[in-house]
């Protein structure tokens, strides 16, 4: 049976904010949320499972992130690495549906 | 001829929570249409109502300006910065929450219903040391012009003549303008834009006004791209709005 199961990796240096990224992901049913809060934490966390969207949190630079997504879309180019904004339930969701909208 | 994207007041996303009603011109939260994601850089634009004694519990964000606007009664805001303040009509709030701060919003009054809006933008800086600010506005200045209330610009700057002269309003970090302005009816109302590129989001706020063919009334907003000038027309006496320009592309530095 085919695993339905979003898995969904948010990587960010704010942890108090990173927790409650990982609650609102966990809320919807069929998401589930596994945090980071360095990138070395994040590849290893990759490599173990498979994820379809990675959300760079606060903490992170725009050449961080980068960086980052040219890493992991070299063990999974199906991945997609994008930045969250907000830190919190506004656009969340959003940012999830849109990522599915376009794949 | 400039390009412009329409988006009437009943058209928007609607969430009615019974203490919170939410009019949402963009994408936000339960409310998701591909075709209302952002208008440039900004990307909410939130129209609500909060009942007396309620509100927003803490909560975090992060690299975002968030603008707010209160039209009715008062907000207390309170968050992990050490800010306690009271934000009331005829005020305006902005936080520039950066690498992440919490926050809550409480409806002042134990009865009365407060209403603001909600105003997002994406930062130009990612990460910054989050900052809070709460202006009053001259509403007196306001009458048959435009008053600057955000611009991008900290503090003195250098003025056309060479002098240093301070900006109107608070500022947050976009290259962004907004404006607000009642007009008795019939005024005519020229906005130039500040930055080449940039685009901008009218939002009806009390009354109506004429543009190039539209009608805008009370809550609709109109983007317009790739025009330097706008000349508006008051159709109501006492007509409110709120003039947006923001970036139309992502310029994080």
């Amino acid at each position: 049976m085919e695993n339905t199961q979003l898995n969904i990796l948010a990587l960010g240096r704010e942890k108090a904010i990173l927790e409650v990224v990982e609650r609102l992901i966990n809320s919807h049913e069929g998401w589930k949320a596994t945090i980071a809060t360095t990138e070395e934490e994040a590849v290893a966390a990759f490599q173990q499972q498979t994820f379809r969207i990675v959300f760079v949190c606060a903490g992170f630079s725009a050449a961080e992130e980068e960086a980052l997504r040219q890493r992991l879309l070299k063990i999974d180019p199906a991945v997609t690495v994008t930045r969250h904004y907000g830190g919190g339930s506004g656009l969340l969701e959003n940012e999830v549906l849109s990522i599915l909208q376009k794949k | 001829m400039s390009n412009t994207i329409l988006h009437k007041a009943a058209t928007r996303g609607h969430a009615d929570y019974g203490w919170l009603d939410s009019w949402q011109s963009f994408s936000f939260a339960g409310y998701y249409n591909p075709e209302r994601i952002q208008f440039g850089m900004l990307r909410v634009l939130n129209d609500d109502r909060v009942e007396g004694g309620r509100g927003f519990g803490s909560h975090p964000h992060d690299n975002m300006e968030i603008i707010s606007i209160p039209l009715k009664g008062s907000l207390v805001h309170e968050d992990n910065l050490g800010h306690k303040k009271v934000v009331s009509e005829g005020e305006i709030q902005v936080m520039s929450t950066g690498k992440g701060v919490f926050h809550s919003e409480y409806n002042n009054s134990p009865s009365e219903p407060a209403e603001f809006l909600q105003i997002w933008v994406f930062p130009n800086q990612l990460n910054v040391t989050p900052r809070y600010d709460q202006i009053p506005l001259d509403l007196s200045a306001e009458h048959d012009t435009l008053q600057q209330i955000i611009s991008p610009f900290p503090g003195p700057k250098a003025s056309h003549d060479g002098r240093p002269h301070k900006e109107n309003g608070t500022w947050i970090y976009q290259d962004a303008w907004f404006h607000l302005g009642t007009f008795d009816a019939g005024r005519e109302i020229q906005y130039d834009l500040k930055k080449q590129g940039n685009g901008i989001y009218l939002f009806v706020i009390e009354g109506a006004f004429l543009l190039d063919g539209h009608r805008l009334e009370k809550r609709d907003g109109l983007g317009i791209v790739d025009t330097p000038t706008l000349n508006l027309k008051a159709a109501d006496q006492g007509s409110r709005i709120l003039i947006m320009e923001v970036p139309m592309k992502n310029n994080i530095q």
